[in-house]
């Protein structure tokens, strides 16, 4: 491989690992509240509200029903009000945490639906307010799932921002398509997925290792 | 009327002439120790921690509860049983609103809280204290961050919290489990965190939902020794849950039994165990009250027999008596205890005695539960049996 290429190489994986940080942390920011409003709206939540839960939800799944590579296109308008321009790797965040935002919001309802309903009896029996509970009871004890789940949107996000090499994002995936396939460089096809490999196992390990020293559950 | 059983000897004399009369009150006496803060301003006169009037609760079509009134006096310790979906979780949830009734009255400490709304039952909530089945200590939490939580949610700084866990903890012996998650621990060791817990922020009132019913019996030996303990040491009034009457036995000064939704009995624990009025109380209390043993009772013949099998309940004063003596004296044959025995409960003799009578003699017989009725002991002819069992 060339220095040129492999500076590109380089130049790429920090776009990958930008691209995917960014937005995950995003999707974090914003998927972990909507996955709360999920479980709390819903029938027998804390705050229970079914028509909440109902607009929520369906807006949730219009999200995650359009593909991705759509949603790319889609969203240039709105990209262009936030980043001021619809291409490159900044552009590229936008819709990946639009698009992560709602899928990990599904991650996190699920572990925390999973919380013992008694947990919550016991703190409202303290005299405990509906913050209490999340803060206290919800999060903390549904702290191993979420862990774990943010660990496969990361998974998921390093897939994703392949595809945005469409709006001229860059990236690894942006890389092996346009050197390894399209002009025949299989030492570049080779490197990408070899490092891809590595940063998914790298993500993983350290998730998995985090929900292991969080889980202090039986 | 004095000791009887002493001189009869056989099995019965296991249950020593107890030297206390009298029902037990001195729980009742206000042991204001490190826990219980001044209870809040009560109305003049009243010393009721809890008070229910005519509660109802309906789910679809089945009345969980059913008009339910009963009042928790400050320093006792009310055991309420019942068979399961009786309505005693129901009720246990109506008195720190956990639960809305349909219409009745939950008075705590005096107060109406039938009319507060989410928030203001919060800080109300903070003076009941509530120990689980399940314990439902947070798993994400040391055993010193469980306890702490009630105080945490009042707003207490940490020093004072970290204190105050410690305090508890060494009160019901797992000092050393301080940093320890509650994953660690056994059922037993659970539970104590979570009683604990529950007395974390000085509650008035501490309520037990079935407490000791995911525990082996030695484990739940040591816990109602705990919640006894603590109900004396400091004074704390208890409210428990339990469909096991020897939970009820063990510690409660009073017992009311739930049924259906209504309350069907209600009285102090050893009358209640000496003399059951509801086939359910009889019910629940047949695996620890002396029943004639299935042997003996498939030869019970309604007719002519050698003997007749009666039962004798005394308790009480009668059962201080040299009854059976007196008896013999008064009376002339033979008695045979065939079975039975003296209990104490609450330091009061309950006794259920089989006692086989020569049965040729109708007369004979009227005289034997004349003697006894009159000393107060309720006689039961249970039937003829042929020759001696």
């Amino acid at each position: 491989m060339s220095p040129v290429l492999f500076e590109l190489l380089i130049r790429s994986i920090w776009e990958t690992v930008l691209m995917t940080g960014a937005s995950g942390i995003i999707s974090l920011v914003f998927g972990l509240p909507l996955g709360l409003a999920l479980v709390a709206t819903d029938r027998g939540g804390i705050a229970e509200s079914l028509w909440v839960n109902r607009i929520l939800g369906a807006i949730i799944n219009g999200f995650r029903s359009v593909p991705f590579i759509i949603l790319l296109v889609a969203l240039i308008p709105v990209t262009r009000l936030i980043v001021g321009t619809s291409i490159g790797t900044w552009a590229a965040i936008v819709p990946l945490s639009i698009a992560a935002t709602p899928y990990y919001a599904r991650i996190a309802e699920v572990s925390l639906r999973e919380v013992d309903h008694g947990l919550i009896e016991a703190a409202r029996a303290m005299g405990g307010n509906r913050w209490t509970i999340i803060r206290e009871v919800l999060v903390p004890e549904a702290l191993p799932g979420i862990v774990a789940g943010f660990t496969v949107t990361l998974v998921t996000l390093v897939g994703a921002s392949a595809m945005a090499g469409a709006i001229g994002a860059g990236g690894l995936g942006d890389l092996a398509i346009r050197y390894g396939y399209q002009r025949f460089e299989t030492s570049v096809m080779v490197a990408v997925v070899v490092v891809l490999i590595v940063l998914v196992c790298g993500i993983q390990w350290i998730g998995d290792r985090l929900v292991a020293r969080l889980d202090h559950r039986d | 009327m004095g000791a009887w059983l002493s001189e009869v000897g056989g099995p019965l004399s296991s249950g020593p002439p107890s030297h206390l009369s009298g029902t037990e009150t001195e729980m009742n006496q206000h042991v204001t120790a490190e826990i219980g803060d001044p209870v809040a301003v009560e109305p003049a006169g009243s010393q009721d921690v809890v008070r229910l009037v005519d509660l109802k609760r309906r789910f679809g079509a089945t009345a969980a509860l059913d008009g339910v009134s009963l009042t928790v006096k400050k320093g006792e310790i009310l055991g309420i049983i019942g068979r399961s979906g009786a309505g005693k979780s129901t009720l246990i949830r109506c008195l720190n609103g956990l639960e809305r009734p349909d219409s009745g009255a939950v008075f705590i400490e005096g107060r109406e809280i039938g009319r507060l709304g989410e928030r203001e039952l919060q800080p109300l909530r903070r003076r009941i204290g509530m120990v689980f089945q399940h314990f439902n200590l947070l798993s994400a939490k040391t055993v010193e961050e469980n306890v702490a939580l009630p105080l945490k949610i009042e707003g207490r700084p940490r020093a004072e919290r970290t204190a105050r866990a410690a305090e508890l903890l060494q009160l019901v012996g797992l000092s050393e489990k301080a940093k320890a998650y509650p994953a660690s621990l056994s059922g037993g060791q659970k539970q104590r965190v979570g009683i604990a817990r529950a007395l974390a922020a000085r509650p008035a009132l501490l309520l037990s939902d079935e407490a000791t019913s995911a525990l082996d019996p030695e484990t739940t030996r040591s816990i109602l020794a705990l919640l006894k303990d603590i109900n004396s040491r400091l004074g704390l009034t208890i409210l428990l849950i339990t469909h096991e009457m020897e939970v009820i036995r063990s510690i409660a000064d009073r017992v009311a039994v739930i049924d259906a939704g209504r309350i069907v009995e209600e009285g102090a624990v050893w009358q209640v165990f000496a003399d059951p009025k509801s086939e359910i109380t009889r019910s629940l209390l047949g695996g620890i009250r002396p029943q004639l043993p299935p042997e003996i009772a498939s030869r019970l013949a309604k007719g002519e027999g050698a003997e007749i099998i009666l039962r004798i309940d005394v308790a009480g004063e009668a059962a201080r008596r040299p009854l059976l003596s007196e008896l013999s004296a008064d009376v002339p044959g033979t008695f045979r205890l065939v079975h039975g025995g003296i209990d104490h409960v609450q330091q009061q003799p309950v006794g259920t005695l089989f006692v086989a009578v020569p049965g040729a003699d109708a007369a004979h017989l009227a005289r034997v539960t004349t003697f006894l009725k009159d000393r107060h002991a309720r006689v039961e002819v249970l039937g003829h049996v042929a020759g001696p069992v």
